[in-house]
C-alpha cells in the first residue's frame, strides 16, 4: 500500500487544527475553514448517505453554521453558557481520495465533554471532503457519524 | 405554602400531593411514586406507540414501549396491525431488537422459537419433546389491545377501558386539524430525533403546554429567525389560549392564525418560504397548491398534549418514555406528506432540524432547564411546584371547556387532575 505521506501529514495537520479550534471555542476562525457551499452533517443513521432527503441531527449550510455559532456565542442560550469544555482526540486518519480538486479523508474521533461535572463521551467516525486551496484546504463536507446516533443522545451545546 | 411533608416515610399518597394549582416536588424524585405511576398510569390507559406510516407494508414493524415494557407494532400479510409484547413465551428473551424494518417473522435468538407477524407461535426446534406438554396455539406473543385515530396508534394493557375515541374526546377535533399539515397529502413520519434528560417524565409533560417559557429559554432560537418569523413566535401578548380538553388532554394555541392550515390560503408567501415556493413552481405545481403546501410547511400554531405520553407539537410528535424516576427518553418525530413534493418534505425536515432534537437550536435549552428542575427538586425537605398561573382569569372556550391565556398553566392542571384521578383510583 502506497501512502502519500506528505498529503496525509498536511491533511492531519488541518484536521487537528480544526479540532483545536472547536475544543477552544474559536468558532469565528472555524467558520473561515469552510467553502461557501460546504455542508456540516450529523446523520441520525450512520449508514445513510442521502442527507438532503433524510432527517439529520444537523445539516448545516453556511447560514445554519453561522447561526449555530451565533447561538453558542450569544449569551442568550442557557445550555451554551452552561456547557463545559470538550477535548477531542482524532486519529486513524486515512486518505480515501487524493485528487487535485478534492481530498477525502476518514478518521476516528472521540469527543469528551464535561457537563455539570459528568464526563460524556462521543465516539464517532468522521469523513472530510477537502478542497485544496493554496497551502491549505477548505471544507466541502464534514460528516460526523456518531456511534450512538440511533440511540438516545444527551443534548449538544458544542460543535462536533 | 410551607406545610411539612414527611418524605422518608411517604405517608402522603401521591394523589394527595396534587392540589389544584400546585404539586409536591416529591412527585419528581420519589422512586416509590415512580413505580406506582408505571402501574397506575402507563399500564392503565391508552399509550401512544407510533404512527401507521411507520409500518407501511406487510411485514413492517417498529419497536416501542408502553411505560417500561417493550412492545412491537407489526403489520401482517393482510395489512392488519398488531401490538405484541416483545417477549418470547419460552424463556422470555426479546424477539426483536431492531428499531424498525421489515421481516417475515420474529424469531427468538435463544432457542429459535418463531412467531408470525400476528404473534402466533409457528415453529420451534425439536418439537417432539413438547408432545403432550404444550399447545402452540396457546403460546402466541402476548397481544395488547390497540386502536388508532387518524393514523396515531395507541395501545393498552387494559381490555376493559373506554374506546380510544372516547378517551381522546375533545382532542379529536385538534388531531383532525393537526393532520392537515400534510399539505393535502397523508401525514407521514419522515424520521425521528432521540435524546434523554436526567429528569422526571412529568417535567416534559408540563413543558409542551408551557408557552410561558418560550421567549425566555428559547431567546437564542428566536434570534436566529428573520424578523417576520420572530414576530410569529412572539405570541405571549397575542390571542392564543390554553384549553382543558378533559381526560388530561389540553391544547395550547400559540398562533391562532395557524390553527386551520386549509384556511386563509390567500396570504402572501413569507420570505423564509420563498425558496420552497420557487422550487414547487419549478416542478409545475399550480399556484393554489404552492400556497397550500407553503402554509402546511409551517406546521400548525398549536401544541396538543395527549395524556400521558404524546404531544402533537406544532409540526411533530413529541413522545416521552419514563425510564426511571430521574431519567426520561424523548422522541421528536418529524412529519411530512406521503407522496408530497420532495422540496416540501425537505423543507419540513430542515425546519425540524433547526429547533428539534439533541442538536437543534431549541431542545438543548429546554433540556438544561428540565435538568435544573430535577436537581432543584432535591433542595429542602418540603416544596411545591406552582402550576397556578392564570387560575384567576379562566373563561369558557367556544367548545364549552375551561380555558386560560396562552401562557396560563391550564393544560398542566388538566394533566395533573387526570394523574391524580388515576393514582387515587388504584388506591381505593
Amino acid at each position: 500500500m502506497k501512502t502519500n505521506t506528505e498529503l496525509l501529514s498536511k491533511v492531519a495537520g488541518f484536521i487537528w487544527y480544526e479540532a483545536d479550534l472547536l475544543d477552544h471555542k474559536e468558532y469565528q476562525h472555524w467558520l473561515q475553514l469552510w467553502s461557501a457551499d460546504g455542508l456540516y452533517i450529523v446523520p441520525t443513521d450512520i449508514n445513510e448517505t442521502d442527507y438532503l432527503n433524510t432527517l439529520n441531527l444537523a445539516l448545516d449550510d453556511a447560514d445554519m453554521r453561522r447561526m449555530r455559532v451565533a447561538r453558542l456565542e450569544s449569551g442568550e442560550s442557557v445550555s451554551a453558557d452552561a456547557a463545559g469544555n470538550t477535548v477531542r482526540m482524532v486519529s486513524r486518519i486515512r486518505l480515501l481520495e487524493a485528487g487535485e480538486e478534492l481530498v477525502i479523508a476518514r478518521c476516528a474521533m472521540t469527543l469528551n465533554e464535561l457537563r455539570h461535572g459528568r464526563l460524556i463521551t462521543y465516539p464517532a467516525d468522521v469523513e472530510y471532503q477537502l478542497r485544496p486551496v493554496g497551502d491549505g484546504f477548505l471544507i466541502e463536507r464534514k460528516v460526523i457519524r456518531l456511534l450512538h446516533a440511533e440511540g438516545f443522545l444527551r443534548t449538544v451545546s458544542f460543535i462536533f | 405554602m410551607s406545610e411539612l411533608i414527611k418524605l422518608h416515610n411517604v405517608s402522603l399518597k401521591a394523589a394527595e400531593m396534587v392540589e389544584e394549582g400546585r404539586v409536591h416536588k416529591a412527585l419528581y424524585s420519589d422512586p416509590d411514586i415512580f413505580e406506582q405511576e408505571l402501574d397506575r398510569v402507563f399500564n392503565n390507559t391508552w399509550v401512544f406507540i407510533g404512527h401507521e406510516s411507520e409500518v407501511p407494508e406487510a411485514g413492517s414493524y417498529k419497536t416501542a414501549w408502553v411505560g417500561r415494557q417493550p412492545v412491537i407494532l407489526s403489520r401482517d400479510r393482510k395489512m392488519n396491525l398488531h401490538v405484541l409484547q416483545n417477549r418470547c413465551r419460552h424463556r422470555g428473551a426479546t424477539v426483536c431488537e431492531g428499531r424498525k424494518g421489515k421481516t417475515k417473522s420474529f424469531t427468538c435468538p435463544y432457542h429459535g422459537w418463531g412467531y408470525a407477524l400476528d404473534g402466533e407461535l409457528r415453529a420451534l426446534p425439536k418439537p417432539e419433546e413438547y408432545d403432550g406438554v404444550i399447545d402452540k396455539s396457546e403460546l402466541p406473543l402476548m397481544r395488547l389491545r390497540h386502536e388508532s385515530y387518524r393514523g396515531m396508534v395507541f395501545a393498552t394493557f387494559r381490555e376493559d377501558i373506554q374506546p380510544l375515541e372516547d378517551f381522546l374526546g375533545g382532542a379529536k377535533k385538534w388531531i383532525d386539524l393537526f393532520m392537515k399539515q400534510g399539505g393535502g397529502y397523508p401525514v407521514k413520519v419522515l424520521g425521528e430525533h432521540r435524546f434523554n434528560f436526567p429528569g422526571n417524565w412529568k417535567i416534559q409533560l408540563e413543558n409542551t403546554t408551557d408557552a410561558y417559557h418560550f421567549p425566555i429559554i428559547h431567546k437564542s432560537f428566536v434570534s436566529s429567525l428573520d424578523d417576520a418569523t420572530a414576530d410569529i413566535f412572539d405570541f405571549l401578548n397575542g390571542d392564543g389560549f390554553v384549553e382543558d380538553l378533559g381526560n388530561g388532554h389540553s391544547v395550547m394555541v400559540m398562533i391562532p392564525e395557524l390553527v386551520d392550515l386549509e384556511a386563509d390560503l390567500e396570504q402572501p408567501i413569507p420570505a423564509r418560504f420563498s425558496e420552497l415556493a420557487a422550487a414547487l413552481r419549478e416542478e409545475g405545481r399550480s399556484e393554489e397548491e404552492v400556497k397550500r403546501l407553503v402554509r402546511a410547511a409551517h406546521g400548525t400554531g398549536f401544541n396538543l398534549n395527549l395524556f400521558p405520553n404524546v404531544s402533537c407539537s406544532m409540526a411533530f410528535f413529541r413522545v416521552l418514555r419514563p425510564v426511571s424516576v430521574s431519567e426520561t427518553e424523548i422522541q421528536h418525530v418529524a412529519l411530512g406528506g406521503e407522496g408530497a413534493p420532495v422540496a416540501f418534505n425537505r423543507k419540513r425536515m430542515r425546519l425540524h432540524e433547526h429547533f428539534q432534537g439533541p442538536m437543534g437550536f431549541g431542545t438543548p435549552d429546554d433540556g438544561e432547564a428540565w435538568e435544573r428542575v430535577q436537581k432543584g427538586s432535591l433542595a429542602g425537605t418540603d416544596g411545591w411546584i406552582l402550576v397556578n398561573r392564570g387560575m384567576g382569569r379562566l373563561r369558557q372556550s367556544a367548545d364549552g371547556n375551561v380555558a386560560g391565556a396562552v401562557c396560563s398553566e391550564t393544560g398542566m392542571r388538566g394533566a395533573y387532575r387526570q394523574y391524580k384521578k388515576m393514582m387515587a383510583a388504584a388506591e381505593e
